[in-house]
């Protein structure tokens, strides 16, 4: 080993010394870079690097809030969130799928399309996140696989709040319903507020008044791994749940109109008429809310638009009827008003038809034969159709439309529904800025609530409640108030008067409500039918609308008349006469006579608003049976 | 410092039990927990500190004379892995033998420089020109062999342990110069034998973002775990970066990261200081050895050590590309702390075994 020679080796130890130090000192370079380096990284850019790790490891995952209760009158509970259930897979976790599907299906029902479409997110999705299988389990399905969740690997039982109108279809023409957010719902909304919900106020109520429902979303901080796989909640800043709304809508009320109205097509509108407050609002036929709240299917979907009774539409919010003779209440009013400032008999001769001056066009009377000589009051009780055309010429169109508009007559009421219909005031202006002509006729014919004059349930019932409220409009109103479900404070929606109708006399309030009594509660009115044995005094108009034109000289035979064309009934009241608490318009789409058809579903609903119960059976022979009444209007 | 009857330098033992036992409480940790990795890895570090112990009592001249054929052998070996090797990620680099599993590559740390060493001191140094030559063929072809697993980045290491020699046995400045210069001119080929994700990682080095979720994630998330350590770390068994699996091969060649996520700067300059320490001692021990083959040999195994460290930490810190390249006495992993000690227990053999001749 130590062969060589000395003067070599000390030679070899020279150099190898001398390469040693280099080495150290390269190891010495290296070790500051490094230390450089890490230094930079820990001490100067720490601030960076502790935010991306923060970041990296946690994320915001959103609490969805409750959705506000919506509360009629009373605390009938209208819209509610109920707890469904799905049944979700994480497929990472799973063996055998075909298995596992096979076992699941022993205990709740699974069809090929829930297969299918779970098949189809599995493609489509990571496999360490859950997907579901089934969801709107019951909770006997949801017992029944939360008892061998243990032994289904992978499977998660998942709860979340929906919405549901344990009603059914009670006043879903007043609460609208709730549904899928929609691309185009994106576009107008605030999507962070919207995280981790699914479905917005669509219609009615819930759209209305959406902000007050869906509360403020909460954030679970939740710590992932880099597999996306929530570990831990860190942090948890609460869902702050939507506001209560409290109606002004009385359920049983609403339910009484419902079921009066059954399966025809109409609407109900009651309002209060010192406060504008809506206790009322139906259209019929119905529908099931409840369809909507998760997309309606394709088939029910179109089954509600074919339906040739469209229940869809919502006849009280945008159905535009021809108000027919419950015009003549208004009219009435305005022929007090005028006096003797028009050139009009105080004194009609009613013959069965009216003929504009140098006009052969007949203007008939539902009477034939006509009712002979009548006052206002005789005209307005008995519905005569020929006093009400020389009263429209007398005071002249122009005059008529400017007496009707604070009445609430052409534009929407303003109740808190989207989408309101404005209904037509028709004047000679009106059809001026439509290059079309205004003829003579077209005054004749708004006499008694025909030609162009449309008007909406919801306008007729705040029409006569201002009547009831002796002139102030008060803007009808179906929220209350809403609260805050933690404390349940309240905060009040406060009545807002809409218009004043001016009057030279307040007397004259008096005298039209009287001739309206007499329309319910005389012997020749044409409401008699209901007001034989009402325990409280009501104030009315029925009405009738054309549907199908009449030649002149033939009559219309409603039994001849295919359904669809027969007129539409109408009933506008108030009651009790001498201190309102209700106004009502009830329209009956093809219904016939407003006297026979629509004032009995109005007795209905007052009577449960006024009594508190629907009318029971007619106290026996404490008074006479009505006289049989005419088919008038 | 006198040798020892125990023929154990006690310095440098002190300092890698201490490095063994920051490694094992870290190996815990980044393998989340993981009682039975910890105790695999403790007894593979028993098993390591017993190689140790059991090489430092062999005298140098016996080892001299065993370097051809440990050489020889770990030749065969990494012949035998490329034919019938397991895979393992993708790379034929472990080989069974008997339940027990290995990378020869690893031998070959060791084999090259001590085969080096006892075929430089044969002849006069500084080498010949013939000499500089055989001894290159000696370093390239293992390093060839393991670059075909592939493993670039062991094969790397090998090479450069071969090359550390060269280069303490005295090798020219115009063959150091001219390799370098050969080097340069061959780089665009050689890069063009790269394989292609050894590109990459190389690239990535430049822009780790251009790739963040492919070739860049690894640079990314380690940078992201040094960085976000701080001055004072966040704490044993706290490295959220390991625990929520965005490290990857968090116990094995990333371990660094969680060491410095968790201890902060505090502890990666304690934990250089130890490096430093051990690759410093090694030096001296080359230093004070008295014969060629145990110069060449300590000074290689001891520049070798450091090199590795270097390579690794380097890579953690995001300067130098990804390789695989475990932290030497740090990392998870039983080849790699066996043949290291293995190596540790030659540089206190030479230590302990020196005649008492001070000039």
């Amino acid at each position: 080993m130590l062969n060589i020679p000395i003067k070599d080796y000390l030679r070899e130890t020279r150099i190898f010394n001398t390469r040693l130090g280099w080495a150290a000192v390269g190891v010495a370079v290296l070790t500051v870079t490094l230390l450089t380096r890490i230094v930079y990284l820990q001490v100067f850019d720490y601030r960076h690097y502790a935010t991306l790790s923060q970041s990296n490891r946690v994320k915001p995952v959103p609490v969805p809030p409750a959705r506000g209760l919506i509360l009629g009158r009373n605390g009938v509970v209208l819209a509610q969130n109920f707890p469904v259930y799905t049944l979700d897979i994480v497929p990472e976790q799973v063996d055998d799928m075909g298995e596992l599907i096979a076992e699941l299906s022993k205990w709740v029902r699974i069809t090929d399309g829930d297969a299918e479409s779970f098949q189809k997110l599995r493609r489509e999705r990571p496999s360490f996140e859950s997907l579901t299988l089934r969801s709107y389990l019951n909770e006997e399905e949801a017992a029944r696989i939360a008892v061998r969740l243990p032994f289904l690997n992978g499977t998660e039982l998942r709860a979340r709040l929906q919405r549901h109108y344990p009603l059914g279809g009670l006043a879903v023409a007043a609460l609208g319903y709730v549904s899928r957010i929609s691309e185009q719902d994106f576009d107008r909304i605030d999507k962070t507020e919207y995280r981790g919900l699914q479905q917005i106020g669509k219609l009615g109520l819930e759209a209305t008044y959406e902000p007050l429902l869906v509360g403020r979303v909460g954030v679970e901080k939740v710590e992932i791994n880099a597999h996306g796989r929530g570990l831990r909640t860190l942090e948890r800043i609460a869902p702050m749940a939507g506001r209560n709304l409290h109606l002004n809508l009385d359920a049983k009320a609403q339910a009484v109109a419902e079921q009066a109205l059954g399966n025809r097509r109409g609407a109900v509108v009651a309002v209060e008429p010192a406060t504008g407050a809506v206790l009322v609002f139906a259209s019929t036929p119905t529908y099931d809310g409840n369809a909507f709240v998760n997309g309606i299917d394709p088939v029910s979907y179109r089954a509600l638009l074919e339906n040739p009774d469209k229940p869809l539409i919502n006849r009280a919010l945008n159905g535009q009827y021809a108000p027919g003779s419950t015009i003549k209440a208004f009219l009435g009013l305005a022929d007090l008003e005028a006096g003797d400032s028009i050139d009009m008999n105080r004194q009609v001769f009613c013959d069965g038809s009216y003929n504009l001056p140098g006009s052969a066009h007949q203007f008939r009377d539902w009477k034939r034969g006509g009712h002979g000589a009548v006052t206002l009051h005789e005209a307005i009780v008995q519905s005569c159709d020929v006093y009400f055309y020389r009263l429209a010429v007398a005071l002249g169109a122009e005059r008529i439309a400017n007496f009707l508009a604070p009445f609430g007559f052409g534009r929407p009421t303003g109740v808190d529904l989207p989408g309101e219909s404005s209904g037509l005031l028709p004047s000679p202006q009106w059809k001026r800025e439509r290059g079309q002509t205004w003829y003579p006729g077209d005054t004749v014919v708004v006499g008694i609530g025909q030609g162009l004059l449309l008007a909406t349930p919801l306008q007729l019932a705040a029409a006569v409640a201002t009547i009831a409220n002796r002139g102030i409009r008060m803007q009808p109103e179906i929220l209350h108030a809403h609260s805050d479900p933690r404390d349940g404070s309240e905060i009040a929606v406060d009545p807002v008067a809409a218009d004043a109708v001016p009057v030279k006399d307040a007397g004259h309030w008096d005298r039209l409500t009287q001739d309206l009594v007499a329309v319910v509660h005389s012997d020749r009115g044409t409401a008699r039918g209901i007001g034989w044995n009402a325990p409280y005094r009501i104030a009315g108009k029925t009405g009738t609308s054309q549907v199908k034109a009449i030649a002149q000289g033939a009559r219309y035979d409603e039994k001849e008349t295919p359904e669809r064309l027969r007129d539409h009934a109408l009933f506008i009241a108030f009651a009790p006469a001498e201190a309102p608490k209700v106004a009502i318009a009830v329209v009956i789409e093809n219904g016939g006579h407003g006297s026979s058809a629509a004032a009995p579903v109005a007795r209905k609903v007052m009577d449960q608003i006024i009594l508190g119960a629907p009318a029971g059976p007619a106290p026996v022979a404490s008074r006479a049976a009505p006289p049989r009444a005419e088919q008038e209007e | 410092m006198g040798p020892s009857r125990s023929h154990l330098d006690k310095p440098l033992l002190y300092a890698l039990l201490l490095l063994a036992a920051v490694s094992l409480a870290i190996v815990y940790s980044a393998s989340a927990r993981d009682a039975s990795v910890t105790i695999a890895h403790f007894v593979r570090m028993v098993l390591g500190f017993l190689v140790l112990v059991g090489v430092a009592q062999l005298r140098p001249e016996l080892i001299e004379r065993l370097a051809p054929w440990l050489f020889g052998l770990g030749l065969l070996l990494l012949a035998a892995v490329l034919g019938v090797g397991a895979i393992s990620k993708g790379a034929q680099r472990w080989l069974g033998l008997g339940g027990l599993r290995f990378q020869p590559s690893e031998i070959m740390k060791v084999a090259v420089p001590l085969m080096l060493a006892w075929y430089l001191s044969r002849g006069g140094l500084p080498p010949s020109w013939p000499r500089v030559a055989i001894a290159l063929v000696i370093t390239l072809v293992p390093s060839a062999l393991i670059v075909r697993q592939p493993d670039l980045g062991t094969a790397l290491l090998v090479a450069a342990s071969g090359l550390f020699v060269l280069f303490l046995a005295g090798l020219q400045k115009r063959f150091i110069f001219g390799a370098l210069a050969l080097a340069a001119a061959a780089a665009p080929f050689l890069w063009g034998r790269l394989q292609p994700y050894q590109r990459s990682r190389i690239l990535t080095l430049f822009d780790p973002q251009a790739d963040p979720l492919g070739t860049g994630y690894h640079t990314i998330q380690s940078v992201i775990a040094l960085g976000s350590g701080g001055f004072y770390g966040k704490g044993w068994l706290n490295s959220t970066q390991a625990h929520l699996e965005f490290l990857p091969e968090s116990s094995t060649d990333f371990i660094f990261a969680v060491f410095g996520e968790e201890f902060g700067l505090v502890g990666i300059l304690l934990a250089i200081i130890l490096y430093g320490f051990i690759a410093g001692r090694a030096l001296l021990i080359a230093f004070y050895a008295q014969d060629s083959f145990s110069r060449l040999l300590a000074g290689g195994i001891a520049l070798e050590f450091f090199i590795q460290s270097f390579v690794n930490i380097g890579m953690v810190a995001g300067i130098l590309p990804v390789v695989g390249v475990p932290l030497p006495m740090m990392s998870y992993g039983g080849s790699s702390i066996v043949t290291l000690l293995a190596g540790f227990g030659m540089l206190m053999s030479i230590q302990t075994h020196r005649k008492i001749v001070e000039f």
